[in-house]
């Protein structure tokens, strides 16, 4: 079993504009209204580099930027591990336009091919804070965010650092979405210390299927339809004040539990 | 400092070769395996293809896999023995005990630039995405060719990716979420990169010469590679038996693309992997650079390797046989650098007449006999991210 503290929460999706405004809503005190808005340039980035910047790395680090906030720690030195299923699919699926088109002149463009990368966002993440601490980024298909809760939880056991976890994903673009569709943008990030620091995180990967939903129905579709949104549960469970859920992992899932709610009106709130 | 993680079987599919045992050969004969590039001609520059891709196929109840990225990956699994290997550690370990954390920068995207081309304006794109471009194909291809049951992720850190996976793995190990992890990963030729890296002027016209005075860029290579790793060394001692003694990785936080002008990433990811080691820069036999051959990478990486080993230490970049193979070429140069330490010989740049005068860390150009006994094996990436592993040879 792998045990953590949870030190600062980032979210952002339809309905859901940061922790403090979801707060309510994920404890099920609110009616759920799913607005969609996409997530604001990243003030943290000089205005060169913000304008190169699409959605989708506007979006991981609105989550990673406010969760790091929220932790107190200073963000340069924390290791991130990003977790995205799509990756940047509006940069790649642009790409892949240009190269159907190609007729022998120079169709893709130097800025798009190196923001197409996995690790955009994390790249982005490290010149914008300063960070040369290490970052993982990872993909798991509809099992991303308990792959990179795991991989995230596993590093803080493994080392005794804060690593901040950040799991996003955007709808892909026409014609892409048909093959993979995914309900709006959403992302969640959790800055993860050792044991005794905040609210308690435990985890256990285990055999067999997961069943986990999140407790209020409002919240399944996007549950459903979007990889990133498999944070949901463990979103209800902190604002909730505890809480046990399985979460499917591939063939196996992953037991979360918050162990220590942090107490009314302080820490997390 | 951690004990050491052992690769108990390890195995790589490359242009210089099928096979670890290949690749240790074509290092000693000094014979590349780059040609000119006549995958997608319109790039030009040389390219490290491998042979056999066209024609093989993936089992028929994993067909939905099919994609070039896939077969590769399905090349290397049955090559070296690696997936009896993986078999017998099923058994000893269960199939939900053994962890999959692969690497990879494109997946499967040839099969989108394939359907992208084909496709009737304005109408559907016909290809299986979840099987191919999505980036965990090649982690659900292999979980699946292994019957491994347990936590599985693909990395993906641009050309770091299959290094940084050991440490992924190694996490995952250590704190007893699993007791062994199939690592390493592949990347195979698509349009994407080739294009990309024409953009950015990278493309070398001649067979890519790292370190060299006269180097303009590099050669794209494609390969496949991986290692099993687990808390025991292998029972039956082989001569290729190797072992992760240290991992270290940071960002830049410079730019997208390229390095830090002096290396300072890369000096921070060589002192904490040699720190986890426990290991001093003089007990390092030999550095194998990323070296991919630009000017600025090399150049670069000249500084922080000087900054760490000084000019005492023989550094060299295996790319002149194999091209830059990305998200792959950190699980293809641990494969290298067993075949280097089993054969007692550090493997001098390829091609390169003059090394690059300004350098000040010790560059070899040509075949050394001599004890390789561990070694310092680093990888960059897009993204300003760095992973370097220290390798060494199973007493």
């Amino acid at each position: 079993m792998l045990a953590c503290s949870v030190l600062g929460i980032g979210v952002w999706g339809p309905g859901l504009p940061g922790w403090a405004a979801s707060r309510a809503v994920l404890a099920g005190d609110v009616p759920y209204l799913p607005t969609p808005a996409p997530a604001p340039p990243p003030a943290l980035l000089p205005p060169t580099e913000r304008r190169r910047t699409g959605p989708v790395v506007r979006l991981a680090l609105q989550v990673a930027g406010e969760a790091a906030a929220a932790s107190g720690l200073p963000p340069a030195g924390l290791r991130t591990v990003f977790g995205s299923s799509n990756g940047d699919g509006v940069v790649v699926g642009g790409i892949l336009e240009a190269l159907a088109a190609y007729t022998g002149e120079r169709v893709v463009s130097p800025t798009a091919f190196h923001n197409s990368v996995h690790n955009a966002a994390a790249g982005y993440w490290s010149i914008a804070t300063g960070s040369r601490q290490p970052a993982t980024c990872l993909g798991c298909h509809d099992w991303t965010w308990a792959a990179a809760l795991l991989k995230a939880a596993a590093d803080v056991a493994a080392d005794g650092q804060p690593v901040l976890l950040a799991c996003y994903d955007h709808p892909l673009p026409v014609p892409l979405d048909a093959l993979r569709p995914t309900l709006d943008a959403f992302g969640a990030a959790l800055v993860l210390g050792p044991a005794g620091l905040g609210p308690g995180l435990r985890l256990r990967w285990a055999a067999g299927p997961g069943s986990t939903t999140p407790a209020n129905p409002a919240l399944h579709a996007l549950f459903h339809g979007n990889a990133s949104a498999r944070a949901l549960p463990l979103l209800e469970a902190l604002a909730r004040g505890g809480g046990r859920h399985a979460l499917a992992y591939l063939d196996g899932h992953l037991d979360v539990e918050v162990v220590a709610p942090s107490p009314p009106g302080r820490g997390l709130g | 400092m951690h004990p050491p993680l052992f690769l108990t079987s390890a195995t790589a599919v490359s242009a210089a070769g099928h096979g670890a045992a290949a690749h240790g050969d074509a290092l000693l004969a000094r014979r590349g395996g780059l040609r000119p590039n006549d995958w997608d001609p319109a790039v030009g520059g040389w390219i490290g293809r491998v042979e056999g891709v066209e024609g093989h196929a993936l089992p028929p109840g994993l067909a939905g896999f099919d994609c070039r990225n896939n077969r590769l990956a399905d090349m290397a699994l049955r090559t070296d023995g690696f997936m009896e290997a993986v078999m017998a550690a099923r058994e000893r370990h269960g199939p939900d005990r053994i962890a999959v954390v692969l690497g990879t920068s494109t997946s499967g995207v040839s099969s989108a630039e394939d359907a992208y081309r084909v496709r009737d304006a304005g109408g559907p794109l016909r290809f299986d995405y979840d099987h191919t471009q999505d980036l965990f194909s090649l982690g659900a291809y292999v979980r699946a060719a292994l019957g491994l049951h347990g936590p599985a992720f693909v990395v993906s850190i641009a050309c770091a990716s299959s290094a940084r996976c050991f440490m992924d793995a190694a996490h995952l190990i250590r704190t007893g979420v699993c007791d062994a992890a199939v690592v390493g990963g592949a990347d195979s030729l698509c349009r994407m990169t080739l294009h990309g890296f024409q953009a950015l002027e990278l493309i070398s016209p001649v067979p890519c010469r790292p370190c060299g005075a006269d180097r303009a860029g590099i050669s794209i290579g494609e390969a496949a590679g991986f290692a099993l790793l687990e808390r025991e060394p292998p029972k039956h001692r082989q001569a290729a038996s190797l072992a992760l003694l240290g991992a270290g990785a940071s960002s830049d936080g410079y730019h997208m693309s390229s390095p830090h002008p002096e290396g300072a990433g890369a000096v921070s990811a060589m002192r904490q992997a040699l720190d986890a080691a426990g290991l001093a820069p003089g007990d390092i036999d030999w550095v194998n650079l990323h070296g991919t051959g630009t000017r600025a990478n090399d150049a670069m990486e000249d500084q922080a390797v000087h900054a760490v080993f000084g000019d005492t230490v023989p550094c060299s970049s295996t790319k002149g046989w194999t091209g830059h193979t990305l998200g792959a070429c950190g699980i293809l140069e641990v494969v290298i650098a067993g075949q280097c330490m089993a054969g007692g010989f550090v493997a001098g740049c390829l091609g390169v007449s003059q090394a690059d005068p300004a350098f000040r860390a010790q560059v070899a150009t040509d075949t050394l006999h001599r004890p390789v006994r561990r070694v310092v094996s680093n990888s960059f990436g897009f993204g300003g991210t760095n992973c370097s592993l220290v390798l060494g040879a199973v007493q």
